[in-house]
């Protein structure tokens, strides 16, 4: 079975273009490479260092509320910092990351010799780190970088821009434009390039997950790109689209934004959902308990994170039917993922479990991410989210989902795959070191935020009320805490890739998916001959 | 365990052909999607207006004069109308109300006064926006003249009464007692001289 990824024929590749020559070293390998493998590498490095600078920001965001008052940034800079770690961490953290493990793992599981279209891969990823230059050199102007918040609410970004909201919008574009190319790959991959005999219902719900992400983004990206354009365009060409004084309506940049807003978070967790659901039947050493249960309920949540939007909009006056609906339409999506969740429970049951990291961080994702879905059923309902709205209750519950949840899902996707991208296995104590001060920092860390949003201390403001304090420090030193707990993750990798103890072809024994048929680490050219697929 | 023979390579030359067409058509298919939704977000513009004028929603009233056709007023019933006013950050203008609120009969026709001043050394040209709450009460109260439906231009120090004269639609929802309606005066000055 593994000869047919080393085949080294002279005969032509399935697109007869021109990576005969990957031979060629250096920076240039990386410039020109149009390689599915090296191409992840690179996503998954850009969102490593990515995840790092926005995480150092947060940590100024934690000193600076390490004590009620005034004490190391200003007001204006803190609000940067806020805005900036926002958009970093979800543009540049965790959709590169999710985009990085589909251009390595995608074409392996479906059997193909690499994705469909890569040149445009090529681009897509090489454009990024234009996006996020542009974005963090607007610290470096005069009047700052933006600080209007990431969901760039106008008149805030707008009226009363500081001046950076030109930058803001291009570097926005051009993230779109990459996310955009890659998900439109992602497609054209899964729809032409699977094995034969590779039916949509036997793909590995890895490649389900993405297949559905990958349309929502080509959905819902370019209503984004629209709402900056209209942006810029009101506040540099005196347009009034979002200007009441011109006979635009501010709420409905609300309304444009959140359209794509809300999808946009899904898109941040249901790759997530897909990592796990082969991990967690891996290490439970049992098929994925209701596979096609799993793809129906993913398909539902995407539907309904189009008729939710303005659950994010219950306290601009809208009508009680509008209330209701959203309200409801809301609460339904816990019906669905609810079903993903006891799946996931119903493959451990009675599975002869181990817990290698990848498992560890899979069933920290199913616990904490389900603490972030029960708070977000709360700020769901609108009589109660007029209490919630804009408190530390919200920053709880979407770190809980994109920490705990998205993010703890790539560590549990990246301990998982390491062998086969490095052909080394990770040190395995120095892994057990990280999951284990992650789980401990990071619920310090968001924990306590549930307690200071019931009581009332509101969100993205530099000061705070005495009464908070105590909470405050706790949260600042989980915040400290869960930061430096990565660098582990950095020296493991690292060092995974220079050696450590030699991994074979499929490490761990309940592993499934043409993936772990081909050696480790992976060869650079995989199923250039499909594999056979019964 | 392959034979490179050219027979071979015939068939395999057709099959990565035939899939380079289907990619093609895929990705033509995903592009409209993304140039339909990028047209889309700007279709929302209108469309949210369209929405708005028919529920009423957002408090938006209509920014042309409305014709009094109300035959009958309705004596059975009075509703308070409250009048808020602010100005937006950066408009130096002194602007309120000359009488805070009016009892009305549904159908009956209202005169009220609004005062503003300009407290700045320019000149400067202002807009007030009206917004009203309860939203779903904005399309049964009717404007017949507002001075919100032009813009107001006032030299250094200079002052004005600006009229607004309404009436509230007889078929106003029962429970609906008090509405407010709130101006909100912009700085247009910049727009009006380019």
């Amino acid at each position: 079975m593994t000869t047919d990824a080393i085949n080294d024929q002279s005969e032509h590749d399935s697109h007869g273009d021109d990576h005969h020559d990957h031979k060629m070293t250096g920076l240039k390998r990386w410039l020109y490479t149009t390689n599915h493998k090296d191409i992840g590498s690179l996503y998954l490095w850009f969102s490593f260092i990515m995840f790092l600078t926005g995480g150092a920001m947060a940590l100024v965001i934690r000193a600076e509320l390490f004590q009620p008052g005034l004490q190391i940034v200003e007001p204006d800079f803190f609000n940067q910092m806020t805005t900036v770690h926002g958009l970093i961490m979800v543009f540049g953290a965790i959709m590169p990351a999710f985009t990085g493990l589909a251009n390595w793992m995608l074409p392996m599981m479906v059997g193909a010799p690499d994705m469909a279209l890569p040149r445009l891969n090529n681009w897509s990823f090489w454009i990024l780190p234009f996006a996020f230059s542009i974005l963090l050199a607007s610290f470096f102007m005069e009047s700052g970088a933006p600080n209007f918040g990431w969901t760039f609410y106008a008149p805030l970004s707008t009226t009363y821009s500081n001046g950076s909201t030109a930058f803001f919008v291009f570097a926005v574009h051009i993230m779109g434009i990459s996310s955009i190319m890659g998900a439109i790959n992602i497609v054209v991959t899964i729809m032409n390039m699977r094995a034969p005999g590779m039916t949509y219902m036997k793909m590995p719900l890895f490649v389900w997950t993405f297949f559905i992400t990958a349309y929502l983004l080509i959905a819902v990206m370019p209503v984004l790109a629209g709402t900056v354009t209209m942006v810029l365009t009101d506040t540099y060409f005196g347009t009034s689209f979002f200007d009441a004084a011109g006979g635009g309506d501010p709420v409905m940049f609300q309304h444009i934004f959140w359209f794509f807003g809300h999808p946009e978070v899904y898109i941040m967790i249901l790759p997530a959902f897909g990592i796990v659901s082969t991990t967690i039947p891996a290490f439970s050493r049992k098929k994925l308990f209701g596979y096609s249960s799993m793809v129906y309920a993913t398909a539902s949540i995407a539907f309904l994170s189009f008729i939710v939007w303005a659950h994010h909009m219950f306290t601009t006056g809208m009508p009680l039917f509008g209330e209701l609906f959203f309200m409801y339409c809301t609460m339904l999506i816990a019906v669905p993922t609810g079903v993903k969740v006891f799946n996931w429970a119903a493959t451990m049951w009675r599975g002869a479990i181990s817990f290698e990291t990848p498992m560890l961080f899979s069933i920290a994702f199913v616990i904490l991410f389900t603490i972030g879905g029960f708070s977000g059923l709360m700020l769901a309902m609108t009589p109660v989210d007029f209490q919630y709205h804009d408190t530390y209750f919200v920053v709880a519950h979407f770190h809980y989902v994109l920490v705990t949840g998205a993010l703890f899902s790539i560590f549990a996707g990246a301990y998982y795959w390491l062998p086969k991208w490095t052909g080394h296995m990770y040190n395995d104590s120095l892994s057990k070191w990280h999951f284990w001060c992650s789980l401990v920092s990071v619920n310090l860390l968001f924990f306590p935020m549930h307690f200071l949003g019931l009581a009332g201390m509101p969100r993205r403001i530099p000061d705070y009320a005495l009464q908070f304090a105590d909470f405050n420090k706790w949260v600042s030193i989980g915040g400290f805490a869960f930061g430096l707990s990565q660098l582990i993750f950095l020296v493991l990798v690292i060092k995974c890739i220079k050696g450590g103890e030699k991994a074979s072809a499929k490490p761990w024994d309940g592993a499934e998916g043409l993936e772990w048929t081909v050696p480790s680490p992976a060869p650079y050219h995989t199923f250039e001959k499909p594999p056979k697929i019964d | 365990m392959t034979n490179g023979g050219s027979q071979k390579m015939q068939p395999d030359q057709e099959q990565s052909n035939a899939k380079d067409a289907s990619v093609q058509k895929t990705v033509k298919k995903l592009m409209l999607i993304v140039f339909g939704m990028f047209g889309f977000g700007f279709a929302m513009v209108p469309l949210y207006d369209v929405f708005c004028d028919i529920t009423g929603l957002n408090g938006k009233t209509s920014n042309v004069a409305a014709s009094y056709s109300a035959t009958s007023i309705d004596t059975e019933r009075t509703v308070t109308v409250q009048f808020l006013t602010r100005t937006a950050k950066g408009i130096p203008w002194k602007f309120e109300p000359m009488i805070n609120e009016v009892k009305v009969h549904p159908g009956e026709r209202k005169v009220v006064k609004f005062y503003a001043k300009n407290e700045s050394v320019s000149d400067i040209v202002g807009q007030a926006v009206p917004s009203v709450s309860p939203g779903r009460a904005a399309v049964y109260f009717q404007k017949i003249e507002c001075f919100c439906f032009n813009n107001q231009p006032l030299k250094a120090s200079e002052d004005v009464e600006m009229g607004l004269q309404f009436y509230v639609d007889s078929d106003l929802p029962e429970d609906v007692s008090t509405i407010t309606l709130s101006y909100t005066l912009y700085d247009i000055t910049s727009a009006v001289d380019s």
